[in-house]
């Protein structure tokens, strides 16, 4: 548990996630950083309050006759409930929401150029989450992105022009942005980042090749 | 930020609909209640809970069903369910709820928090299939572990603050809000600033977190 964490979930991404309305790979950011950081843990349950209040002063629908009665008959029955998934337990730097993505196994690193490494975690229709492995002292790609990019600091630290993100410190990064994060000398860093929209790299890869790539 | 209006938490404490609905199960509840937390002024909602949680009180699930499953189907209407669907899934989450007692806790969400909670997991279960990212658990709390009666209260009475708040607020302003928490709204189109005064209960959860991990912390060093 990091005591200095500085960079946050906004109140807008935060009530999203617990609406459920979050594309998911930013949902797996907003998981992973609350397992970090007790602050963001409070507003999470803040949010569920205030979910609560909308909940208590919903208008009420008239329910049929018997649906109390079958509620109430059904609370003795053995059902197969879908068990609680087990959690997966946090491994060396990577929280628990992060194995989970990662199915349990360790990262499977593929070359990005640069000495920069990545690891795909999910990848769907709502855009993609990945680790990156960024040497100490080197930059990453320097890259824009169609829509938001969350960056989660899980090891080491990176900085560019906005700031310097330390671990568990997250960055949000707006379409418009055009930044070269460097990571600190000393240590790697290690990253997890999220789009809803896929990666343009300027340098490295041609647009055309981004399919093959998965990037 | 809103303060709290006292006279009117107090008269709601007073109504004579609260005190009639059920004044022996509560009593029971409270019996209940008292063996772990001494005296507590629970609020109904969180007695019924309790005695759910650690008695398997059917009668105590009866009243929360007939509080919350009225609700739960205006909610699940307005979310989008179609009117033949809402009450296999207000039955879903009751369920949920009854099954899922055992990770109530009080002292960090108020019931109707937590049910808010069960029902919006239930419903992204339903929709996705798989469900969404979760963070890791807080560790379980020792065996012998005595909620903290004045954060569970407290707690209370925060929720209450925001339940009214939110009916003060203009129609507009509270219709955006309905929908944010409904799941309706992209989280670029939730404003940051959302009309509802989340300040003092994040710190008194926040407070109640911290208490948690000296708690634990103690725990490991013993
Ligand atoms: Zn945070």
């Amino acid at each position: 548990m990091s005591e200095q964490i500085s960079h946050h979930i906004p109140d807008a991404l935060m009530a999203s996630y617990v609406a459920g309305s979050l594309p998911k790979p930013f949902a797996l950011v907003v998981a992973t950083h609350v397992s970090m950081c007790d602050e963001c843990r409070a507003n999470l349950l803040a949010h569920e309050a205030a979910g609560g209040a909308v909940l208590e002063t919903m208008g009420e629908e008239p329910l049929s006759g018997d649906l109390r009665s079958r509620v109430m008959g059904a609370l003795d029955e053995q059902i197969d409930v879908t068990p609680d998934v087990a959690e997966t337990p946090r491994k060396g730097v990577y929280p628990g929401p992060v194995m989970a993505a990662l199915k349990g196994s360790d990262p499977k690193w593929k070359k990005l150029g640069g000495g920069v490494r990545q690891c795909i975690v999910d990848m769907g229709l709502e855009g993609s989450a990945r680790l990156l492995h960024i040497p100490a002292g080197r930059p990453v790609p320097e890259h824009s992105h169609g829509g938001l990019e969350l960056t989660l600091v899980l090891q080491g630290a990176f900085s560019d022009a906005t700031g310097r993100f330390d671990v568990g410190d997250v960055e949000i990064a707006d379409a418009d942005l055009e930044h070269v994060p460097t990571a600190d000398e000393g240590q790697d860093c290690i990253c997890l980042a999220a789009t809803d929209a896929p990666l343009r790299f300027r340098s490295f890869v041609p647009r055309i090749l981004q399919p093959l790539f998965a990037i | 930020m809103l303060s709290v209006n006292d006279d009117r938490l107090a008269k709601e404490q007073t109504t004579p609909e609260a005190g009639l609905l059920s004044m022996q199960t509560v009593e029971k509840a409270r019996l209940v209640a008292t063996k772990s937390t001494k005296s507590a002024p629970y609020s109904e909602q969180t007695l019924w809970m309790l005695a759910i949680r650690d008695n398997r009180d059917k009668r105590a699930f009866g009243l929360l069903f007939d509080h919350f499953a009225p609700r739960l189907k205006g909610f699940v209407i307005r979310a989008g369910a179609p009117a033949g669907q809402a009450e296999d899934i207000v039955q879903d989450v009751m369920l949920s709820v009854w099954r899922k007692a055992h990770l109530f806790d009080p002292e960090r969400a108020q019931v109707s928090s937590w049910i808010y909670q069960v029902a919006r997991n239930r419903q992204i279960d339903i929709i996705r299939k798989e469900g969404r990212p979760m963070p890791e658990a807080l560790k379980a709390e020792a065996e012998d572990h005595e909620p903290d009666a004045g954060q569970v209260i407290a707690l209370e009475q925060e929720t209450g603050v925001l339940r009214e708040a939110l009916e003060r607020l203009n129609p507009d302003q509270r219709d955006m809000i309905e929908k944010a928490y409904l799941g309706e709204l992209s989280h670029s189109d939730i404003a940051e600033a959302t009309g509802l005064p989340l300040g003092t209960i994040k710190s008194r959860i926040r407070l109640g977190l911290e208490r948690l991990r000296h708690e634990l912390k103690d725990l490991r060093e013993r």
